[in-house]
């Protein structure tokens, strides 16, 4: 089927012009980081930074508690993806391989348990945690995170299991191997990029969290980025160099991460994340 | 033509068939008595992490929502039962229901926006060349990936009232009211920005999706679709369409209670203002719970809010129920 001129260029010309749309923010945001202060408050934007300065950059990490914040930031993040795999893992074979009574049920209970609105909770979150006296502590938010990722992470990942044929599982029990060892050598191999897009999912939530540690942690040396970067307006007022700056570090992260595993990972999370 | 449509072409139906953990087909009595029990020992530590850390959080904002709740109390952990009042006083308040509603359309918009702009965005990306799909993927990946916090920063800064590059282009291109104006200022400017980048961050997800549902569309269906006459309007809606019904279920679902849920969006580009007129339910919750101080209203606004979520859920629950079971009667 041969189309026509402009059939075959409107789709291109599209393309360009959304791509732009969806990345120029964050080009922005970069550029923005690295000009010097004359050229973003100037009347006619500097589209392409001419003089590249890191001044901004020494600001922005110069704040009191930066380390600190990167620190507990990385901690809350790390243990609560590690922690919520470990657990998901478990739940989501039996979901996807067993047959049992109540299956239904859990899976409609993870489901409800995804839509927790955590943001309006609060309060009683906080009244839980003050009560047990651990206001400015790491733990109670490691464990909420875990939750705040966990049903997520059990549905998708009982998308991934079920996706593993089980043939090769059978099979490898025929061998000799126990369930056990099936699902070590069998099915976990090939659940990696399945392991791999959840985990992203779950890191840019906990990375991301900004209500719960606002309430929580008063106390500096427990807080995480998210409030390091929302300080900002405050702090320097309208330096939208600082802030700027300040974003791309906090975004930097993740979109390396996103960009690099995103053959592999993101094809897995839409693929494992719709299968109902 | 509806073949395969009732449910995601690769789902998981065609595969655990012969599973069984239950242990049948091996006939030690013991190992299958272990193996009735091995789902729910496998799920414990899930569920138990959710009755401990989702389930007695609802509790206590249940039990906090009908308790008088406020600064004094907090401070001298007092417990004030005062029944309903909590309710009856959000209930009959005018403020709650015009949250609810402007929650209510404002989580329309953005997901009907979404939806659209997202399907015809994986639409065209089934239809682009190897070489300009991956650079749109790219682009789409990039905007996915921005942390919230983070894009809604990078959006105060397109949208500043003094050197923002969103009112230098409206200036250049005739529009000089627009120089100095403060986004920030107006209850539907607040509203427009926001939805403009919750659009922006939402999209990649539907379009990436979409587009990857399209791909497993078996190809003989279009040619059927041909044989029978089908011009290209006509094989989109009766193949491509149902094929990829559930698939939007699915991301409508997630969508609606992303979107819903918005709280950072809303919360840090304008804190619900100007004069609370942007507030969502979320907001609206935390604004009148932590910062107002009345702790005991603050859950109960957060309890209804819950209840509401489910309300415009339902309908998907139900069809999720209803395929779940389809799955275990055809034997799972």
């Amino acid at each position: 089927m041969k189309r026509s001129l402009f059939g075959r260029v409107w789709p291109n010309a599209t393309a360009v012009v959304l791509c732009i749309g969806f990345v120029f923010p964050v080009y922005w945001m970069i550029a923005t980081a690295f000009k010097p202060t004359g050229d973003i408050v100037s009347e006619d934007p500097v589209w392409f930074p001419t003089d590249i300065t890191l001044d901004h950059f020494r600001t922005a990490t110069g704040a009191d508690h930066f380390w600190t914040f990167v620190t507990n930031s990385l901690t809350v993040t790390v243990l609560a993806v590690v922690f919520s795999l470990v657990i998901a893992l478990a739940g989501s074979f039996a979901l996807a391989r067993m047959r049992f009574r109540g299956r239904r049920g859990f899976i409609i209970g993870f489901m409800l348990a995804q839509m927790a609105p955590w943001e309006v909770m609060i309060i009683a979150m906080y009244m839980i945690v003050r009560d047990a006296s651990m206001l400015n502590s790491l733990v109670p938010l490691t464990a909420f995170y875990t939750m705040m990722i966990l049903p997520f992470t059990v549905l998708t990942l009982r998308g991934f299991v079920a996706a593993v044929p089980a043939e090769l599982e059978e099979s490898a029990m025929v061998d000799g191997c126990t369930r056990m060892q099936a699902f070590r050598r069998v099915i976990l191999p090939l659940l990696a990029p399945g392991l791999m897009a959840t985990s992203m999912f779950g890191f840019i939530t906990a990375w991301n969290e900004f209500a719960l540690v606002l309430v929580l942690n008063k106390d500096a040396e427990a807080q995480t980025l998210p409030l390091w970067l929302t300080s900002f307006q405050t702090v320097f007022g309208n330096d939208w160099g600082a802030t700027m700056a300040a974003s791309t570090l906090f975004a930097v992260p993740i979109l390396i991460l996103f960009v690099f595993l995103q053959r592999r990972a993101v094809s897995g999370l839409t693929a494992g994340a719709v299968k109902g | 033509m509806t073949v395969q449509t009732e449910r995601p072409p690769s789902g998981p139906a065609d595969v655990h068939k012969s599973a069984g953990g239950g242990g049948s087909g091996r006939p030690n009595p013991r190992a299958s008595r272990i193996g009735a029990l091995a789902p729910y020992l496998l799920l414990l530590p899930a569920c138990a992490a959710s009755v401990l850390l989702l389930g007695w959080p609802l509790l206590k904002d249940l039990l906090l929502s009908f308790q008088n709740l406020n600064m004094g109390q907090l401070i001298q952990h007092v417990t004030e039962w005062n029944g309903i009042d909590n309710y009856t006083e959000v209930l009959t308040g005018e403020e709650f229901w015009r949250v609810t509603l402007r929650s209510i359309l404002f989580t329309a918009v953005n997901v009907a926006l979404t939806m659209f702009l997202g399907g015809l965005v994986g639409l065209l990306l089934a239809r682009l060349g190897k070489r300009m799909r991956f650079t749109l993927m790219m682009g789409l990946v990039l905007a996915w990936a921005m942390p919230v916090v983070a894009a809604t920063t990078v959006y105060q800064w397109l949208f500043a009232q003094r050197f923002g590059v969103v009112n230098w282009v409206l200036d250049k291109l005739g529009w000089h009211s627009m120089a100095d104006y403060s986004w920030t200022s107006d209850q539907m400017s607040t509203f427009f920005v926001v939805t403009v980048l919750i659009v922006w961050m939402s999209i990649p997800f539907v379009a990436i999706n979409l587009y990857a549902a399209t791909t497993t569309i078996p190809a003989e269906l279009y040619e059927a679709a041909s044989l029978d006459g089908a011009g290209a309007w006509k094989s989109f809606t009766t193949v491509t369409l149902p094929f990829l019904r559930p698939f939007l279920y699915a991301t409508t679902f997630l969508e609606i209670i992303w979107i819903f849920k918005a709280f950072v969006q809303v919360y840090t580009f304008n804190q619900g203002g100007p004069d609370r007129l942007t507030e969502i339910l979320p907001v609206y919750a935390y604004i009148e719970g932590v910062g107002n101080q009345h702790y005991g209203m603050g859950a109960a606004i957060a309890f209804l809010t819950i209840l509401i979520m489910i309300g415009l859920t339902a309908y998907y629950l139900r069809i999720v129920l209803k395929q779940e079971k389809e799955q275990e009667e055809a034997g799972l």
